[in-house]
């Protein structure tokens, strides 16, 4: 266990995770998302009540 | 023919628990197997009462009576856990609380400390996830929750684990593994539990209507995950007999206290900062009718957080056996771990932009407020501990205590008791809580609570640390523990009486959400006819 753990470590896998990491915040900086994240913003505050309508015609 | 097989399996659980009660090995096993054949057998009546109905149709709208439930039991298990934090730390200050020669076995501070810690971060802090997440991604996600029944599995099944955990440590079964105290077969259920729990919510999430997942069910999925990750690894042991509650851990040495704590640190990472952290996202921006203020910033606190709280356990094994490179480690990713939780505050707080006046008006929003301002406290004050210069006064002393319950009572408790006044009337359809004075009053009791716990324990803290490593002129110790009690004994009592605060404001909350199901005051039932938008 220690020495696989060991081996990931030292090794292009912890590059990996570093990578992973660093691109999702430039990811999430990205040019050009200013609307969507307007939307994702405000997901919460649209009324609870409208949401459930969507499915299926059920209430 | 559902009813007919839950109805079986019952049976046979209920089988087993009799036969496991009959050759129990010890008391706490035997107690546990005759509390499984109470809760199965209760089931089993059930479902054989129901084999043979017609089957109903099939339910719509959000399955919100599971949340119901979830916020009594965390409000009837907050109150629990409070109350025997109270009566422990008055025990630390009176050791005659012991009460008798036949209650002291049971009632001393070493049984009933755990059985405060599980209930208020696994029972009342459990409980407030389960009810908020099931309502969170429901909401969200435009969907009711997946499964059916099964999350009422989830809920019971881990009202069980509870009971079990609570009985096993007053009689005597525990691993001696902070936070992780239940023996085995209690491991074993709550593994059970938790996977129908990931089946729920990543279900709901996969048949969602919204396209987006937004950031609040993030947090509380790697929540799920990862407390699934860590419970196992962390509880990987041998029980003596399948009879009986001792096991021994498969791992040894520093090995062991590692792999504790890396299970240990990250309970606080991802059960007690993670999982909340999904409500923050959620109730702040509904209670205060203001979006999160970036979501860029909420990506960011989410990666950053999930990246590196991993890292961080062995801060708690700073001078030990633990290898130097390792403590190190621990230390720096600690102080690192200071900006995402800073991003994540900033990122609570700034959300009221332009709607701070709210606070004067609002004392839900207020605790909400308040607790997003613990959180950014005790993460300031965990990574300054972290530091080994700091640690080598701060360990094993009561500024540890202290710094935990800021976070906990300030942090963890506020925010729930936030999101039990936002869904409380939601849940049963009121207009209004029964009464806003009451809220305030929770609001002052439960603040002033916090303020004398955690400076008494900072004094305390700093004293007790200075006072175990004062040496005179010849290199001998000045003081016995037993000194540092006894000067303690003041700053214990005001300790108690800090929870004593937090305990009466959560007793008031109890009232107030009551009459707010009953209806009384300005809690009217809402009609869904008249419903308009708040503003």
């Amino acid at each position: 266990m220690y020495s696989l753990l060991r081996e990931l470590a030292d090794s292009w896998f912890m590059l990996m995770m570093f990578a992973f990491f660093i691109g999702t915040i430039i990811f999430a900086f990205r040019p050009g998302t200013k609307e969507s994240y307007d939307r994702l913003r405000n997901l919460p505050l649209q009324d609870d009540d409208i949401l459930i309508e969507d499915e299926s015609g059920e209430k | 023919m559902q009813h007919m097989i839950k109805a079986i399996l019952l049976g046979i659980v209920v089988l087993a628990a009799a036969f496991a009660t009959n050759f129990a090995r010890d008391l706490a096993f035997q107690v546990s197997a005759i509390i499984v054949i109470l809760w199965a057998g209760f089931f089993f009546i059930r479902e054989i009462g129901k084999i043979g109905n017609k089957p109903e149709p099939a339910p719509t709208g959000y399955m919100d009576d599971v949340v119901r439930a979830g916020v009594i039991a965390t409000v009837f298990w907050g109150i629990t856990g409070f109350t025997v934090g109270v009566w422990i730390a008055f025990e630390l200050a009176f050791p005659a609380l012991n009460l008798s020669e036949w209650t002291a076995p049971y009632m001393n501070f070493g049984r009933l400390r755990p059985l405060h810690t599980s209930a208020v971060i696994f029972a009342f802090g459990g409980n407030a996830l389960l009810a908020t997440s099931f309502y969170v991604v429901q909401r969200t996600s435009a969907t009711r929750l997946f499964g059916g029944s099964l999350a009422w599995f989830v809920f019971w099944g881990y009202q069980l684990f509870i009971v079990l955990a609570a009985v096993g440590y007053l009689l005597g079964a525990t691993q001696s593994r902070e936070y992780a105290e239940p023996e085995w077969y209690t491991d074993i259920w709550l593994t059970i539990v938790w996977v129908a729990y990931l089946v729920v919510f990543a279900g709901t999430i996969y048949k969602r209507k919204e396209p987006h997942i937004y950031v609040a069910n993030w947090f509380y999925l790697a929540f799920i995950l990862t407390i699934a990750m860590l419970h196992i690894v962390n509880n990987l042991a041998i029980p003596v007999s399948i009879f009986g509650a001792k096991s021994v851990s498969l791992f040894s040495g520093v090995q062991d206290a590692m792999t504790q704590w890396w299970y240990g640190h990250n309970a606080v990472g991802f059960f007690l900062t993670a999982g909340f952290l999904g409500m923050m996202y959620y109730f702040v921006p509904k209670q205060a009718n203001r979006p999160v203020f970036s979501y860029k910033l909420s990506i960011v606190h989410f990666w950053a957080l999930i990246f590196l709280y991993i890292w961080a356990g062995p801060h708690h094994l700073h001078y030990t056996a633990l290898p130097d490179w390792a403590q190190t480690l621990g230390m720096v990713m600690s102080v690192i771990l200071w900006m995402p939780s800073w991003g994540g505050m900033i990122n609570g707080l700034m959300t009221l932009s332009g709607a701070w006046d709210k606070l004067r008006t609002d004392p839900v929003l207020r605790i909400m407020v308040i607790s997003v301002a613990f959180y950014g406290m005790s993460t300031f004050e965990g990574p300054m501990m972290a530091i080994k210069a700091v640690n080598s006064l701060s360990h094993y002393t009561d500024w540890t205590i202290g710094h935990v319950h800021s976070g906990a009572l300030g942090w963890n408790g506020m925010i729930t008791f936030g999101a039990l006044y936002f869904l409380t009337p939601r849940l049963w359809g009121r207009e209004a809580l029964y009464s806003t004075r009451l809220v305030n009053y929770h609001f002052w009791l439960a603040t002033i609570g916090i303020v004398l716990y955690a400076s008494s324990m900072w004094v305390s803290g700093i004293m007790e640390g200075l006072m175990w490593r004062e040496v005179d002129a010849q290199g001998f110790l000045v003081n016995s523990f037993a000194d540092t009690v006894v000067a303690k004994f003041a700053l214990l009592v005001t300790r108690g009486t800090g929870g004593l605060f937090y305990l009466t404001g959560a007793l008031i909350m109890a009232y107030n959400l009551r009459m707010t199901v009953i209806g009384a005051g300005n809690a009217t039932p809402k009609h869904a006819a008249t419903t308009v938008p708040a503003e």
